[in-house]
């Protein structure tokens, strides 16, 4: 498939090549998706008909960016931004840029969040949507950028901004400047909220470390999707930190809605409508 | 005795070797004095050439000295009136985060840093200077308690991190993490945060959204400490020498980004050396920083923390064609 980026969203098609890797030596490759929650096998297709949720256990697959998109936004309404930021190697690491290049062409993005305006029913919102099948969601100098950006645009056309969370935490490659990040978008945030614009933050498996520690956690209105992984610090180094066992739904999103960290944990077949409903009753004039 | 460093050895053999002469000479008619003037030279030689070029794992050992001097230890040094205030007002007293309000050469302030122990019955009641959420929030209370009165707010960052418990993780340590970073964006008064031992992570930057940032030479500020930064890249934590190297975490590397105003300039040997003097620094430049932001109105207090961290980041903007390139 050879187009550039802008061009795949303009026509907004479907992402039919999208391949369920896990497990694969079990089922055949692609074809069949083995549910890693229940065991359930069903044809990959079946599974990418119910938004990637398991028909049999209500297991959320991870979605992929652009799949978020084409299932979230109004069809074809989705116009990216800011996808020509390239991520440099402030450090030096080996491998690292190598490691970038790599998840840009499994992906189709320039990094792990895809950014842009559209439409929701109708409402111009801003969305950026992070991509966990890319360097596990990190937050680097780019992710940090792209989201400042898009709060940025959401604050100027006075629009609502929504994030879609799915991330490891801060890119350790960067160093401190990946740290910054949190800073970064936690202003851009403040300055969006202070001129009475609304944020909605809903976050999926997973969404841990410096990502959960800043604007994931932001939100006027702070969703889930079920079962998703929440939390700041990792299970393992809890568990050494602790020397307990940890209960099986320890930073889930239902652990989560229990401890008042969350507004709601909504189901991917309810979510469009969810926020539909939450920006409609957020429109200034009278609805 | 104050401990001894490994990169301080040679110090302490030469120290030794020093006081072994003069105990010779005492108990003699030998004059040695010559000689012992000679070695006296070479140690004062000795010791700015190893001071004056630490490695970055120097650095990080200086930053976690057991004696390095503590938020109250400076807040006693630089600050009158100093009144504590505890809690949250929610759910508790996190003595892993001490605040208050002061007097800085007669200016009301308020003043929040991180606090660890100096003894191990301290370092548990403190919990070793990692902050549980009702630690952070406290801290928010107190900002917002010194915006309604028009203080300016002093931060002293000194944690290895947020505390990874159960407990915290039920309380919301993320929320509690992010809402500072996003509240600290938005108030009206001067906020000037100095790293003073090891700045860890999101539980440093809870402190850290500021007007103005200063390390002292020796503090470390950092997205992950070198032991983590090794076995996460490395997968073994032996190579946290190398780690913190490669992280670039020590004051001047973050001068060098522009993330940080000033290095604060430490006694020779590290702060542990000399509290006092050591205060004095940083009275330096706590007060010549408040009078670089005293004239700023609100709006521009604001609108300067901004764009202080705005900025921040390191990528390519330019290369559209290069980038899509790499997309086929
Ligand atoms: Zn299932």
């Amino acid at each position: 498939m050879i187009m550039s980026i802008r061009d795949l969203f303009k026509k907004n098609k479907p992402n039919k090549n999208i391949t369920i890797t896990r497990e694969q030596h079990s089922v055949p490759e692609g074809i069949m998706t083995k549910c890693p929650e229940c065991n359930h096998v069903m044809l990959t297709k079946d599974l990418q008909k119910n938004k990637k949720v398991c028909p049999n256990c209500q297991y959320h697959h991870k979605m992929t960016a652009k799949e978020r998109i084409d299932d979230f936004l109004d069809e074809g309404s989705f116009q990216s931004i800011d996808d020509h930021l390239q991520t440099v190697n402030p450090l030096n690491f080996p491998g690292y840029i190598e490691k970038v290049t790599s998840d840009m062409q499994k992906t189709g993005l320039n990094e792990a969040v895809l950014t842009g305006v559209g439409e929701l029913e109708g409402r111009q919102v801003v969305v950026a949507v992070m991509d966990s099948f890319f360097r596990m969601g990190s937050m680097g100098s780019v992710v940090g950028e792209k989201i400042t950006r898009a709060i940025e645009k959401a604050t100027e056309l006075s629009a609502p901004f929504i994030v879609f969370t799915a991330s490891g935490g801060a890119r350790m490659q960067e160093g401190v400047i990946s740290l910054m990040q949190m800073a970064k978008t936690s202003v851009a945030l403040e300055r969006h909220g202070a001129k009475g614009n609304l944020f909605i933050s809903i976050m999926t498996h997973p969404t841990t470390g410096g990502v959960s520690a800043s604007f994931a956690s932001l939100g006027d209105i702070n969703l889930a999707e079920p079962k998703a992984l929440i939390g700041f610090a990792g299970r393992r180094v809890i568990e050494q930190t602790v020397r307990e066992k940890l209960p099986n739904d320890f930073q889930t999103a239902e652990f989560l809605l229990e401890h008042g960290q969350l507004d709601a944990v909504v189901s991917r077949h309810e979510m469009r409508k969810t926020v539909s409903t939450i920006v409609k009753l957020h429109v200034r004039e009278a609805i | 005795m104050v401990k001894t460093l490994s990169f301080e050895e040679p110090l302490v053999q030469l120290r030794s070797k020093i006081t072994e002469l003069k105990e010779f000479t005492s108990n003699t008619e030998v004059d040695l004095s010559k000689e012992i003037e000679q070695l006296e030279e070479r140690f004062t030689n000795l010791e700015k050439d190893i001071y004056h070029h630490l490695r970055p794992w120097d650095r990080v050992q200086i930053a976690r000295h057991p004696e390095r001097p503590t938020t109250l230890d400076y807040i006693h040094e630089l600050f009158d009136d100093f009144i504590e205030l505890h809690g949250d007002r929610t759910f508790g007293d996190d003595a892993a985060i001490v605040g208050g309000i002061a007097c800085f050469e007669g200016t009301p302030i308020t003043i929040i840093g991180h606090q660890r122990g100096k003894d191990t019955k301290e370092n548990i009641r403190r919990n070793f200077g990692m902050p549980h959420p009702e630690g952070y929030r406290k801290a928010l209370r107190l900002m917002k308690q010194a915006e309604k009165f028009k203080r300016p707010i002093i931060c002293f960052i000194d944690t290895k991190g947020a505390y990874p418990g159960k407990a915290a993780e039920e309380r919301g340590q993320s929320e509690a993490i992010a809402r500072n970073l996003l509240e600290m964006a938005g108030l009206k008064v001067p906020i000037i945060s100095i790293v003073i031992g090891e700045g860890g992570s999101g539980g440093a930057l809870a402190l850290g959204v500021a007007n103005h940032v200063h390390m002292l030479e020796n503090s470390t500020y950092s997205v992950i400490s070198p032991e983590g930064a090794a076995s996460i890249l490395w997968k073994d934590a032996a190579l946290a020498q190398k780690a913190a190297e490669a992280m670039r975490i020590t004051a001047p590397d973050l001068k060098e980004e522009n993330i940080i105003e000033e290095i604060i300039p430490e006694v020779l040997g590290g702060a542990h050396k000399d509290v006092h003097k050591q205060a004095q620094f940083l009275k330096d430049v706590l007060q010549s920083s408040l009078d670089k932001l005293k004239d700023l109105s609100e709006e521009e207090l604001i609108e300067q923390r901004y764009h202080k961290f705005r900025k921040i980041g390191t990528f390519s903007d330019k290369d559209f064609q290069k980038t899509s390139d790499k997309l086929k």
